[in-house]
């Protein structure tokens, strides 16, 4: 087992198949989220928040019950993810974590850009949630379950699909 | 004639939302053991326990076992004898749907339209299929069905010379599609015959049986048995990590159908095999 924790300055020497526990801030972003920031980068040139050596999950957690921290968090399909992910690999995010299959185009940018991708089981959502320490939305709140959030985890375990050389442990 | 008030309906179906969501069938949590009995990989054997240790959690604490909470199917048998007062059936399962979202913290996950895309915050419409029969039975089954396995789900309107080799062809050709992507090990439910539509209906329906049971006509139960066997081929195993188990169960219901034509639907479930019915 493989200790991580941020910033992810440097995760290329991860090989896929390694068994890592995340520790630490990591942003919380979906469909919409992922579409706005696309959005705003084409106006601004620039993204909304900065993902340098940053880590994002692919989440969309169920409703807090009073005195919890978050509801059920597991991981969404990462694949809806990849038409905007090139972008935000060339602007510095090194882990992604999610569950299925990625894209060759991501799969090439994660080469280009040293990015590896991180699976979780998907549907225990309400196992992992016990591993987030805390959580703040901080931008598009609108959106609720979808808004960007930055959680801070403990042990949050994963287990690398692909490494930053391409290697893939799906078949 | 057997009268029913709304109100009593409203409530039944809150408590099927909040108990499909949190809480899975003990049938389904022997699935899961079984596999786990199965398997030699550490890592396909790791996931069973993590799934294990998920359903515990969800019971006991009432949390959502996964955070999509799906979109809500509801199939209605209803009596001709039966005769709800106050509102409609209609109204009074979508009032349902939203006090159990609202109630049990479940996430509400309905847009009010494919393009504009705006939530409707109490996780309404639900999708309602009726079925009419004679007597004064009513049974409402709540099925939440989460996206990541719909969007793999698939149909084909196949040919009526393709037979069974068809059959499975479309299935395998679907399941290396789904893939990780749709949470594995599946429940596989499988419409075959009927309309384009009503194949698809009955691949959700195919969903209510339950885990690990056998289907009731001897030609069905060994197709199923079959094509199982077929899928669990393919070595996704769970969580897509490898392993022997890609699916728990394939679940078939057929229907008649016209001489030109032979519609084949499958909608996939993730492991999470939910839902829930009550027979007033």
């Amino acid at each position: 087992m493989i200790k991580l924790s941020s910033p992810f300055s440097d995760v290329s020497t991860l090989s896929s198949g390694d068994k890592v526990l995340i520790s630490g801030t990591i942003l919380v972003g979906r469909d919409q989220a992922h579409l706005r920031m696309y959005e705003y980068f084409k106006i601004h040139h620039k993204l909304p928040v900065s993902v340098k050596d940053a880590a994002i999950y692919y989440a969309g957690p169920s409703p807090t019950k009073p005195n919890e921290i978050i509801g059920a968090i597991g991981p969404t399909t990462s694949s809806r993810m990849d038409k905007f992910t090139p972008l935000l690999l060339e602007q510095g995010l090194k882990v992604m974590i999610g569950k299925g299959k990625r894209s060759q185009v991501v799969i090439d940018s994660m080469i280009a850009n040293k990015a590896i991708y991180i699976g979780v089981t998907g549907g225990v959502g309400a196992l992992i949630s016990k591993k987030i320490i805390s959580q703040k939305i901080i931008l598009y709140e609108d959106l609720q379950a979808e808004a960007l959030r930055e959680i801070v985890v403990e042990d949050f375990p994963g287990i690398v699909i692909i490494d930053a050389k391409g290697n893939n442990l799906y078949i | 004639m057997k009268i029913i008030q709304s109100t009593i309906i409203v409530e039944h179906v809150q408590n099927l939302c909040i108990q499909a969501c949190c809480v899975l069938p003990a049938d389904v949590i022997k699935s899961y053991e079984k596999a786990k009995n199965n398997e030699t990989n550490n890592i396909a054997i790791e996931v069973l326990d993590q799934l294990m240790d998920n359903a515990s959690l969800g019971e006991k604490e009432l949390i959502p076992v996964c955070q999509d909470t799906g979109m809500v199917v509801v199939f209605v048998t209803m009596g001709n004898q039966v005769q709800i007062k106050g509102m409609s059936i209609t109204k009074a399962i979508n009032q349902g749907v939203a006090n159990g979202y609202k109630k049990g913290y479940l996430r509400k996950s309905v847009v009010n339209d494919p393009l504009l895309r705006e939530n409707t915050n109490d996780n309404t419409p639900a999708i309602i299929y009726y079925d009419m029969v004679e007597g004064d039975i009513l049974t409402i089954d709540v099925l939440p069905k989460g996206f990541g396995s719909e969007n793999m789900s698939a149909i084909k309107m196949l040919k009526p010379t393709d037979g069974i080799k068809a059959v499975k062809d479309f299935l395998i050709e679907t399941v290396k599609m789904a893939g990780p992507n749709a949470c594995p090990p599946f429940f596989i439910g499988i419409g075959l015959g009927g309309t384009m539509d009503k194949a698809a209906v009955l691949s959700k329906k195919a969903l209510l049986r339950k885990a690990n049971s056998i289907h009731e006509n001897k030609f069905y139960q060994q197709l199923e048995s079959d094509l199982l066997e077929e899928v669990n081929k393919i070595p996704f195993g769970p969580a897509g990590f490898k392993g022997k188990t890609t699916a728990f169960n394939v679940f078939i219901e057929a229907y008649p159908t016209h001489i030109a034509g032979f519609p084949m639907a499958i909608t996939i479930c993730c492991h999470s095999y939910r839902h829930k019915g009550i027979t007033l």
